[in-house]
């Protein structure tokens, strides 16, 4: 009974800190869910009409999907030079190594507005038009930081010896690679995929910058938002936020798999 | 054996590695430098009757400092930033600490997760969100005039304060991870070595605690900083017309009076701050670790 009232003012502050974190998200999602025209009380509801209305809204669809390749294919590349970077900086003595190792995470240190202003005057420039390609190269500028840093961490002595037992056997650099370095950093690339499809599915101002006709969808809920509040909206936050959980829930799983079975293995 | 690793792999004709470091290298150099370089070229250029002057001049830097109308938003974005941290700090440190030493080790993970699961809310919808809440008609009001608090809504959005606690909700679960994950490193022993030699509470708290988990502190506080003040979609969707902060300015001379000059100067200008910002935090932490 004494432990439970010294506890009070600490379980007090956690619940009103839950409150204060879940607030927006419950509202947004029950609102989702709303019979009216406005996603104000009072609730009337449930209904899923404004989940029908963003399905048939073929511009939110199509959103969609642009956001989804550039997230995709940006990621995809950020991890592939992150990896090639960190590789050959972490297993050669590079010339420069330190300098090159501060300039690529150099872009960590810059604001995503200043990165796609940048960007927006030297396409113009160079003649590279408003397009998903270049926000696809914008994605990769921003994540390629983290993507290296992930990798070039889990790039240790232990992996390295294994690496020498392999080439010591006979294995050539490529088939070292292929066969030993690629599978010990699985979950390291995939952690650095993960993040950066994150990062780039949620970004907005360099892909409002970096585009005209062909938008993303933090672009397309942007310019909605401009009149006003809209059920729709709440809909396609709530499916956002879903997937979103659904792919960090995922990223846990198969870490929390992984670790048990290194662990059953060891033991 | 070192040596001999070496021997062999310069006897092959194919070395992976030497070219590895070249397209992040050239991604980097290309996108990032290059474009940072015909930023600050431009911040000299002039905007001049719809066309650009390219004779180098200091005027948008002097046109910037110079006109109060622009050189608020600086003033704005500064202010509004550091509030930001200090009330982010302010509630984060409690539900990290409640979370590293009052909750059983076996939820800790559960209960850190939760506190920052909301992170993945689109970042757009998450500012959109508190407008339900603080909106004329939104959950705020009704609840105020079903209880009978107020006869008329209360303007709660569109102004500063919409924006600091739109800031805020979020750094405050980015401060809980960064406080979290340097609270957890503190040793136990610590805390009990103090609290054996006749420590309150208290002093515990003061004298070992706070003063080991300052450079979680520390980290937090900049990135708060950094991310809050190059932030466009919160003050924009939160804060109303009345003032602007610096981003938003940038973006007016992008989209309204395609001014790209004056932005490069005002982006530069940000970055300047940004970097000063860094130097400070930077100091800081070092001196934290002697």
């Amino acid at each position: 009974m004494a432990r439970w009232f010294r506890h009070l003012p600490a379980a007090f502050y956690l619940i009103l800190a839950y409150v204060f974190i879940f607030l927006p998200v419950v509202i947004l999602v029950l609102f989702s869910f709303q019979d009216g025209q406005l996603p104000v009380p009072p609730f009337d509801g449930p209904s899923l009409r404004w989940y029908e209305r963003m399905i048939s809204d073929s511009r939110l669809v199509e959103a969609l999907g642009h956001s989804v390749i550039v997230a995709l294919l940006s990621s995809l590349v950020a991890t592939l030079l992150g990896f090639l970077a960190a590789y050959a900086l972490a297993r050669r003595n590079m010339p420069f190594g330190g300098g090159i190792r501060y300039l690529l995470m150099a872009p960590l240190t810059v604001s995503y507005l200043i990165i796609g202003m940048g960007l927006l005057i030297t396409f113009a420039l160079i003649g590279i038009p408003k397009s998903l390609l270049a926000v696809g190269i914008g994605h990769v500028v921003i994540n390629l930081p983290l993507c290296f840093a992930i990798v070039y961490s889990q790039m240790g002595e232990h992996q390295r010896n294994i690496e020498r037992a392999a080439q010591d056997l006979g294995a050539n650099d490529l088939q070292t690679l292929v066969l030993i370095t690629i599978p010990i950093l699985q979950p390291a690339l995939f952690a650095s995929f993960c993040l950066a499809a994150t990062l780039s599915w949620d970004e907005f101002i360099i892909a409002f910058l970096l585009t005209r006709f062909d938008v993303t969808l933090p672009v397309i809920i942007f310019e909605m938002l401009s009149a006003g509040l809209n059920p729709v909206l709440n809909a396609a936050g709530t499916v956002v936020f879903a997937i979103s959980i659904l792919f960090v829930l995922l990223a846990l799983l198969l870490a929390t798999r992984r670790k048990r079975a290194n662990v059953d293995a060891a033991g | 054996m070192a040596t001999s690793a070496v021997d062999v792999r310069s006897r092959r004709g194919f070395d992976f590695s030497k070219w590895a470091v070249f397209p992040a290298l050239c991604a980097t150099i290309l996108f990032f430098v290059v474009p940072l370089g015909v930023m600050l070229l431009w911040s000299f250029y002039q905007r001049i009757g719809g066309k650009i002057d390219r004779d180098l001049s200091t005027a948008n830097y002097v046109k910037f400092f110079g006109k109060p109308y622009l050189f608020e938003g600086l003033i704005n974005s500064i202010e509004v930033a550091l509030i930001t941290s200090v009330v982010s700090i302010i509630l984060a440190y409690p539900l990290a600490y409640i979370i590293a030493y009052k909750i059983p080790a076996r939820w800790q993970r559960f209960a850190l997760i939760l506190a920052v699961l909301p992170f993945w809310t689109s970042y757009v919808i998450r500012s959109y969100s508190w407008l339900l809440i603080l909106s004329e008609r939104g959950i705020i009001n009704s609840v105020l005039l079903g209880l009978g608090v107020i006869d008329e809504p209360v303007t709660l959005g569109y102004n500063r304060g919409a924006t600091v606690l739109g800031f805020v909700h979020f750094f405050t679960m980015l401060l809980t991870l960064t406080i979290y994950a340097n609270l957890v490193q503190i040793k136990d022993s610590y805390r009990m070595a103090a609290a054996d030699l006749g420590a309150s509470p208290v002093q515990v708290f003061l004298r070992v605690t706070l003063p080991l988990s300052l450079p979680g502190v520390a980290v937090g506080a900049f990135l708060t900083f950094v991310i809050a003040i190059g932030d466009y979609i919160t003050p924009q969707i939160l804060g109303g017309a009345k003032e602007l902060l610096l981003p938003q300015a940038i973006m007016l001379q992008v989209t309204r009076a395609a001014d790209f000059p004056m932005a490069s100067a005002m982006s530069m200008t940000l970055m300047v701050v940004v970097t000063i910002a860094y130097l400070v935090f930077a100091k800081y932490l070092k001196m934290e670790r002697v």
